[in-house]
Formats: C-alpha cells, sequence, structure tokens
C-alpha cells in the first residue's frame, strides 16, 4: 500500500513538472479569459457556501 | 506554348463531353458510394455523444416541458441543435489535429492548475451523472417489476463486456445499437397523430405559453443543460483521438457531427411532442411518471416511454464513464484505448470499472440523497463547462496549434456568441436550481 501511493504521488509530482509551464501564448485575450474564469469560479463557490449556510438554518 | 495549352485543355473538354451519360452516372455513383463508405467507418463519435446526450435526465426534462408547455417551447429546441453542433465540431478538429484528449490538451496548454481544475471537476461531475444515469434505468426498470440492484448488477456487467471486448469498433457499434434504440420516440410520436398545424406552429414561430416567467425561465435553462454537456467535449476529443481520426477525416467527422445533432433535436423534439398530446396538464415531475401516466392511456406507448428511458440512461452511462476513464489515462499517461486488452490498460479500465461500480451502489443505499445530488450535479457541471468552452474557444484560436484549421472571424463570431450565451444561461440555471424562489 505504501508503495502503491508512493508510487503515486511520484507520479503526480511528475505531472505537476511535466504541465509546470503553460504552453499557451498568455496575450491579453488569454490573461483575461482566465481571470475572468477564476472570479467565475469563486462566485460559483460563494453561492454554493450561502446556499449551504441556508440549508443549516433551515435544518 | 499558350496555343498548345490552349489546345490540350480544349481536348480534354471535347473528351469529356463525349462521355456517355451512363457512365458518367456510373462514375457519380460509384464516387458517392465511395463516399458513403468512407462517411460509414468514420461516422460513429459525433452520433452516440449527441444522441447519449438524451440521457435519462434529458428525457426527463423534455417529457415534463411537453407536458407543461405544450408544443410551446419547440422552437427553442431546434435553436439549440446549430449550438450543440458547433461546440462539438470544435472538439473534432482539436482531436484530429493534436491526436490528443481534452483533459491533455488543457494540461498542456493552460498548466496545472487549470488542468487538475477540469479533470477533478470532471471526474466528479461524470460520477454524481452517472448516478442520476442509474437512477433513470432503475426507475425505469421498476415499471416492469424489476428490483434496483437486478438492474444495476445487469448494467454493470453489460457495460463490462462492452469495453472488455478489446475493440473501439465493436463498442462503438453496439453504441450505435443503442441510439437507434434512442429513436423509439418518433414513431410513437406518430402513433398519436398529433395536430400537425399546432406543431409547426411551436416549432416555427418562437413564443412563451403563458407569458415570459421564472417558471419558463427555468425550463428553457433546463433544456440548455440538457443538450450541451461538459462530458460531451471530453468523450468526442477522445473518442476521435482512440478512433484514429486524421486531419483529412475532419469533413466526415464535422458531417457525423451534424448528422448526430439533428438526430438529438429530433428526439427531444419528439419526446416534447408525445408527452405534449398525450399528457398535457398533467403535473408530471419525471419521465417515469409520464410512463405510468401514458400506459393508463396507451399500454404500448406507456412501454415504450419506459424502455425509451431505461435506453437513454444507459447511453449516458456508457459515454460518461469512458469520457472520465479516458480523461484520466490521458493526463497520467496510462494505456487508455478500447483496444487495449485489459492486461495493457489496467488503470484505464480500473478507473471505468470502479465509476460504474460506485455510482451504481449509491442508488442501492437506502434513503441516498438522489434529489440532493440531480441538484448539486447541475452546479458542479456549470462550473466545469463555463471553464471547458472557455478552454476549448481558446484553444481554436491558437495557430501555434491549429494550424490551418484555427478558427475563422465567423467560427469565432459564432462560437463566442454561442459560448457567452451558454455561459450566462447555464449559471442562471445553477442559481435557481439552488434558490428556487429568486426568479419566480
Amino acid at each position: 500500500m505504501r508503495e502503491f501511493l508512493k508510487h503515486r504521488f511520484k507520479k503526480i509530482y511528475e505531472i505537476n513538472q511535466r504541465y509546470a509551464k503553460p504552453r499557451i501564448q498568455t496575450t491579453r485575450s488569454v490573461r483575461f479569459a482566465l481571470i475572468f474564469l477564476k472570479l467565475y469560479l469563486f462566485f460559483l463557490l460563494g453561492i454554493l457556501v450561502l446556499k449551504f449556510i441556508n440549508s443549516l438554518k433551515g435544518s | 506554348m499558350q496555343e498548345q495549352v490552349k489546345a490540350q485543355v480544349l481536348a480534354a473538354h471535347t473528351r469529356r463531353r463525349s462521355i456517355g451519360f451512363i457512365p458518367k452516372l456510373y462514375y457519380h455513383y460509384r464516387r458517392m458510394a465511395k463516399w458513403i463508405a468512407i462517411f460509414l467507418a468514420i461516422s460513429g463519435p459525433g452520433i452516440i455523444v449527441m444522441v447519449a446526450d438524451n440521457d435519462a435526465g434529458g428525457i426527463t426534462t423534455y417529457a415534463v416541458t411537453g407536458s407543461r408547455y405544450g408544443y410551446g417551447l419547440l422552437w427553442f429546441l431546434i435553436l439549440l441543435g446549430p449550438a450543440a453542433y458547433y461546440v462539438q465540431e470544435m472538439t473534432v478538429r482539436l482531436g484530429a489535429v493534436t491526436k490528443r484528449g481534452h483533459a491533455e490538451a488543457i494540461f498542456e496548454s493552460f498548466g496545472n492548475f487549470w488542468g487538475w481544475f477540469s479533470l477533478l471537476d470532471l471526474v466528479l461531475v461524470n460520477w454524481l451523472t452517472l448516478i442520476t444515469e442509474f437512477i433513470g434505468m432503475t426507475a425505469a426498470l421498476s415499471i416492469f417489476h424489476i428490483p434496483p440492484y437486478i438492474t444495476v448488477m445487469v448494467v454493470s456487467i453489460v457495460m463490462g463486456i462492452m469495453v472488455l471486448q478489446g475493440r473501439y469498433w465493436t463498442w462503438e457499434k453496439v453504441a450505435l445499437l443503442f441510439c437507434g434504440l434512442n429513436l423509439i420516440y418518433i414513431p410513437c410520436a406518430f402513433i398519436v397523430q398529433p395536430p400537425v398545424s399546432e406543431v409547426m406552429r411551436g416549432a416555427l414561430v418562437p413564443g412563451f405559453p403563458g407569458g415570459f416567467n421564472g417558471n419558463i425561465f427555468f425550463f428553457l435553462m433546463a433544456n440548455i443543460g440538457t443538450t450541451i454537456a461538459p462530458w460531451m467535449i471530453f468523450f468526442q476529443q477522445s473518442a476521435v483521438v482512440d478512433k484514429g481520426m486524421d486531419e483529412k477525416d475532419i469533413p466526415f467527422g464535422k458531417v457525423d457531427t451534424l448528422v448526430g445533432s439533428m438526430f438529438t433535436v429530433l428526439v427531444a423534439a419528439f419526446v416534447i411532442i408525445l408527452t405534449a398530446t398525450m399528457l398535457k396538464g398533467i403535473p408530471i415531475q419525471s419521465a417515469e411518471q409520464a410512463s405510468v401516466a401514458m400506459m393508463g392511456i396507451n399500454k404500448y406507448l406507456g412501454t415504450f416511454l419506459a424502455i425509451g428511458l431505461f435506453d437513454a440512461g444507459f447511453l449516458g452511462a456508457i459515454c460518461i464513464s469512458l469520457a472520465g476513464s479516458w480523461a484520466f489515462g490521458e493526463v497520467f499517461g496510462w494505456a487508455h484505448s478500447l483496444n487495449n486488452k485489459i492486461r495493457e490498460a489496467p488503470w484505464f479500465y480500473g478507473s471505468y470499472f470502479i465509476a460504474v461500480i460506485t455510482a451504481g451502489a449509491v442508488v442501492l443505499i437506502p434513503g441516498a440523497p438522489l434529489v440532493e445530488i440531480t441538484l448539486f450535479v447541475q452546479v458542479i457541471a456549470v462550473t466545469l463547462l463555463s471553464a471547458i468552452l472557455v478552454f476549448l474557444t481558446l484553444l481554436l484560436n491558437d495557430k501555434e496549434l491549429m494550424g490551418k484549421y484555427t478558427n475563422t472571424l465567423f467560427q469565432n463570431i459564432i462560437s463566442v456568441t454561442i459560448v457567452s450565451v451558454i455561459i450566462v444561461l447555464s449559471t442562471l440555471y445553477a442559481v435557481s436550481v439552488l434558490f428556487p424562489n429568486l426568479f419566480s
């Protein structure tokens, strides 16, 4: 089991190393799209948290 | 010199004109037969992904839409067909040019953060959607008094046999057979003899039955959510790669996707026509309820509706489970083709079976929060869909990657419009699922 986990973590480390640098050129439109996505994800996370709090209050 | 060339061209032209009608016809026949043979060999991923898009959740949405709004929202579904085509067509080009699945393309182009986000979100949303497919299948067969555990066991075994036979080609042809069964709604709708003029009005004249309100808005968004889903993008691109499609096959891949998008709209429209004709005004909450209610009116139609629901869930399940395993295989570098034997690709098949068995097991847990899962899956799907659509558009504009297959200005205008509308509406859908009273 330990060997298995060690091997898996090693693989994840390798993947992180392999794809550490994004290949796509970070033009203005790419930067804008990625910033938009991050903000959008924060928004969705926010409404999920809100829903969770509401359901806790409801119960 | 110029005179000589002119004479040669004239001679060739005269020769062509002198070919008789029959040889010309034979030539065109042979050309067409060759084209059809190539198309039949290459087609598959587009038709399968589009038909499987009408999964258990989709059939439920269409059945409820038909029983509530009659034929009034048919026009909206017809608009969704081209939107689905344009999104999926981009995956064909991306897969055929890069020979990589979508997960790997995101890792490579956008780095670790977005790569892991997409992969883990895909795995989560696929697994949750797989649960909803099992819910649909068990509900459909429970109408015929088949216990859920039998359904889950048999379906898991059949899904296992389908992938373990060791050839992508065979898997695809079996999947296409099930796609054929999905068309069962079309003859059903003809049997009930709907009023053609009303159907045509609903299909061609845009309008909102009962006025535009929160409820109808919810249904419009639900129909978008069932027509364009994140797993479809991953599935089709990986299927294009697994099938070994090349750049020269792109035109055939596009036709395959176009035919699939027509099928998906046809099936959705005919489910609406069927339920609008037979169940208008009856408060239906699910496709299972629609089948039972239909059985009360016409036993055979109700039975066909239930069989169709099972088939829709099964088609969704076989595609969704593969999309996740392909994505994992691409990123982790495992062998990940249906052409591999289980010995050659143990992790690929292992992840596939883990997803299928655990999703099936959740449905069998007494008191499992299935309603919450169905709601939650919409929100998670929206987080991934928006990200994937943005990545897809950026990748298709990467000249270094796509070469001459980069999006043209016209394609960009269409895709950016579609992507923007889908992001806005699917987000509103997710919000309305979480807060149902917000838009009412």
